[in-house]
């Protein structure tokens, strides 16, 4: 008490009032817009221009995600050796170009797409966009490749296997979808081994060099960069992409055994923790106004999970809880690792605080924290090229607009918390989760 | 060009202040020049734990959560052996909160018995996720010892045991306190769409008044030069045979931090770096392997570590690498291939520029390191290391006396 008394005896500043806030629903939140472009073959370009960094990152997005192989790790082992050499160049040459002008090119397969992504320099973008046509139109899956991928994957698998939340995460999405979904599905050490080039080539040829494709570019854009990518990809032989529900359909088929202990590892001192249910996709109606709920409940540190299990109990260095991001139907799961000796306390928590939710409405401070912090968080989340760029991709993968942005921001200032229990008692009854324990 | 400006508190708080109208946002930024080096190397881990124990509320502000979440904002924190820094984003409006918040801290933390408990438990589990859970999580513990045999370089950040941390009591927790987190050991950045005048009136209002402490002077046991090879070898219950080699390398402001970053850039960066291509594409010995340093302030580390092929022996792939670093002293290398590690670090830099945050940061980490415009000279410095240079450089760096090779066999 004596160095606070202190303190405020020589200073004017009360530091034990708050100095006033704007409130959440002051902020008047705009997505910046896209410019859209179409290339001579149709496929579309979303062009956001922004910032005043000489950066750009150019995604071409392909309907090339494990959806559409017959067999596992197809999808992700076509796109993963996109680098691994065309007919002019062999994998080390490509590396070499790119990275001699400082640019990245990644790949990421999904479920329903597979990207490639380049951050460059803008003024490296001449340079580079034909190279990566190249890997569009001309790559040609070399059997020592394929080779030291599956061998290197195989390794990879080992070690993640000894670990208890990769062995977690790739179960509870076999749980909430079933183990032959896209959705659900992950690959074995012989889904590696059985891995062949001419299955691989055929992959690329149907879903990449004649696949379908549309491209987001961001940053700060060259005068010419519309121009340029019609020049190098306007003539290939690619489709324009859609929203529409890919095909073939793919059921979603839930395990019926909810409740799954397993021993991964007899000498582990954590066990991994993952309660999840099946939730519906983004068009549903109540998915933004989950997301509101999702935070007060476990989205954020300062949620109530994060407050009780690990900031009241100590049982978890983290815990939160998520909306995953697809496009058929969404997951809604609580994820946690904890000291082995308390994960059934932890469990019980969990539930605990699915109860108190449905049970008792949330408080208007509560409310008005996660209103603010939400739009805060949006706020500066739409921050620079390549976040805006992000927002408008899962909107586009989504076959959504920029009014579902700004309903999203609607929901969020005037959601009561009476609406918010209706929600927690629809969602989040316990009976209705997958338990997944994994040590 | 990153523009700033400078001024400090009476009380010796430095505050830059960095203005960019083109976010909405304010980040307020406090570093604290206390890290993992400096602690007793009996109760090690505790600058760490210390930053948990800084969101258990302050002198005034029991819950440093609710009130920062009301105005919008979202902070976090990290501690290296070098430093600990405390961040907050917020809409710019809502700036004065964090002032707010943080002032509040630096006055005092509350010092509560509760907390201290319950932030015991989480830095434990957080050891037990990162460092016992997981294959290979302990290497880096025996590395560093191997290493640093005086240097307090020799434990991690997160500590050198659990019961360090288990046995931390609320009088350490005092104690270091008063010692390390007064606004003389502190830099101030505030960055975004801010202005500078406004911060000046904001940092006096709320920082001016705070007890200038006593003026940290580190006095650390500096590494002795390294004579002849050391040798480990481990076994445990891990799938693939692992390799670990360590070479000690400059400190952070001097010259040869920049040759070596770039000579980590050649050896490690990319796929197209010559360890990935020789050892994981060619002789196909690794499945993984990378070359990178610890870029500490202090003398840092060279390391190459990577996974064998399974059925390949840790000699021959040791052996492998030795040649590869053989090739790279053995003559310049090419200007093309030095303009590509150029290259690649002119855009690493530009990209992560792009944050306002990490502009924050970063001059906030170049302040402590000496003057928050080295942030504008570092391209400069890399822009003019020669192949000579490197060839120098990699031939002190890799002199066989100067490695620590740790062989991570696995019983499987």
């Amino acid at each position: 008490m004596q160095t606070i008394d202190r303190i405020n005896g020589l200073n004017r500043v009360n530091r034990r009032v708050a100095p006033p806030v704007k409130d959440a629903v002051d902020f008047n939140l705009v997505l910046p817009p896209y410019k859209r472009f179409v290339l001579k073959n149709g496929v579309e370009v979303f062009a956001i221009d922004l910032g005043n960094l000489d950066t750009l990152m150019v995604n071409w997005i392909f309907d090339a995600g494990n959806w559409f192989e017959e067999r596992n790790g197809v999808a992700t082992a076509a796109n993963a050796l996109l680098k691994s050499g065309t007919g002019r160049r062999n994998a080390y040459a490509i590396n070499d170009h790119f990275e001699y002008y400082g640019s990245y090119l990644s790949r990421a397969c999904h479920h329903e797409t597979a990207d490639i992504n380049l951050h460059c320099l803008g003024r490296h973008a001449g340079e580079l966009l034909p190279v990566v046509a190249e890997v569009v139109m001309d790559s040609i899956y070399p059997e020592e490749e394929l080779a030291i991928y599956k061998k290197n994957a195989q390794q990879r698998l080992q070690v993640n296997l000894k670990k208890c939340d990769f062995v977690a995460g790739r179960l509870i999405d076999a749980y909430i979808y079933g183990a032959g979904h896209p959705y659900g599905r992950y690959s074995s050490l012989a889904d590696y081994e059985a891995l062949q080039q001419e299955e691989l080539k055929e992959y690329y040829r149907r879903f990449y060099q004649h696949g379908r494709c549309r491209i987001i570019v961001a940053g700060k854009l060259p005068a010419d960069i519309i121009g340029q990518l019609d020049k190098y990809f306007g003539d290939l032989p690619l489709t324009p992409a859609s929203a529409t529900p890919p095909q073939p359909p793919h059921p979603i088929l839930p395990d019926p055994e909810k409740r799954h202990h397993i021993v991964n590892d007899p000498n582990g001192v954590q066990g991994a923790i993952r309660i999840g249910r099946n939730f519906p996709n983004r068009h549903h109606p109540d998915f933004q106004k989950f997301q509101v709920l999702n935070n007060v409940f476990g989205g954020f540190f300062g949620s109530r999970l994060m407050m009780n299990i690990r900031e009241d109990k100590g049982y978890t260095y983290g815990i939160y809880s998520y909306l995953v991001n697809n496009r058929q139907e969404s997951g809604f799961i609580v994820s946690t690792e904890a000291g082995k000796e308390v994960c059934a306390a932890t469990i019980d928590e969990v539930y605990k605080e699915m109860r108190l939710i449905c049970a008792k409405p949330i408080g208007a401070e509560e409310l008005q924290m996660a209103r603010n912090h939400t739009i805060g968080t949006i706020l500066g989340d739409l921050d620079g090229p390549f976040h805006v760029a992000s927002r408008w991709k899962t909107l586009l993968l989504n076959g959504l607009d920029g009014d579902y942005f700004d309903q999203g921001i609607r929901i969020v200032k005037t959601v009561t918390s009476e609406g918010l229990r209706e929600l927690a008692n629809k969602y989040l009854d316990p009976a209705a989760f997958y338990e997944l324990l994994v040590i | 060009m990153i523009q700033f400006e400078r001024f400090q508190l009476a009380n010796g708080l430095r505050v830059l202040v960095h203005e960019d109208r083109s976010t909405p946002m304010a980040v307020v930024n406090v570093l604290y020049d206390v890290g993992a080096r400096d602690e007793d190397p009996n109760k090690t881990g505790f600058a760490h734990l210390f930053e948990h124990l800084m969101f258990g509320g302050s002198a005034n502000i029991p819950d440093f959560e609710t009130p920062l979440q009301l105005a919008g904002g979202e902070n976090n924190a990290y501690t290296t052996n070098d430093f600990t820094n405390y961040y907050i984003q917020l809409p710019a409006e809502n700036m004065e909160t964090a002032f707010w918040l943080e002032s509040d801290r630096m006055v005092s933390l509350a010092f509560s018995e509760k907390s201290l408990e319950v932030q015991r438990k989480v830095v434990c589990e957080e050891f037990k996720e990162h460092y016992i859970n997981k294959p290979y999580g302990d290497a880096w513990f025996k590395m560093r010892e191997l290493v640093y045999t005086r240097h307090p370089y020799r434990w991690m950040t997160i500590g050198k045991e659990l019961a360090h941390i288990e046995q931390a009591k609320l009088r350490d927790v005092k104690d270091f306190f008063f010692k390390y987190y007064r606004p003389v050991n502190a830099v101030l950045v505030v960055a975004g769409n801010v202005h500078t005048d406004q911060v000046r009136a904001l940092a006096e209002k709320w920082f001016g008044d705070i007890d200038t402490g006593e003026k940290y002077i580190r006095n650390l046991p500096a590494e002795p030069k390294q004579h002849g090879a050391r040798r480990l070898e481990v076994k445990a219950d891990v799938p693939l045979d692992a390799l670990y080699k360590c070479y000690p390398m400059a400190a952070r402001t001097d010259p040869g931090y920049y040759v070596a970053d770039l000579i980590s850039e050649v050896l490690g960066g990319g796929a197209s770096s010559r360890l990935h291509q020789s050892l994981i594409k060619e002789k196909k010995l690794f499945s993984q392997i990378e070359c990178y340093h610890t870029g500490s302030t202090d003398p840092g580390l060279v390391v190459i570590e990577g996974k064998l092929i399974k059925g390949i022996r840790l000699e021959d792939a040791d052996k492998a690498v030795e040649e590869e670093i053989a090739r790279l002293l053995s003559g310049k290398i090419e200007e093309k291939e030095l303009m590509k590690v150029k290259n690649k670090t002119e855009s690493a830099i530009l990209f992560e520029d792009m944050s306002v945050m990490n502009r924050a940061n970063s001059l906030a980490i170049y302040e402590l390191l000496g003057d928050a415009n080295m942030m504008n000279t570092e391209l400069a410095r890399y822009q003019a290391v020669t192949a000579d240079e490197i060839l120098a450089t990699g031939r002190e760096i890799f002199h066989p006396d100067n490695s620590n090779t740790m062989y991570y066999n696995s019983i499987n």
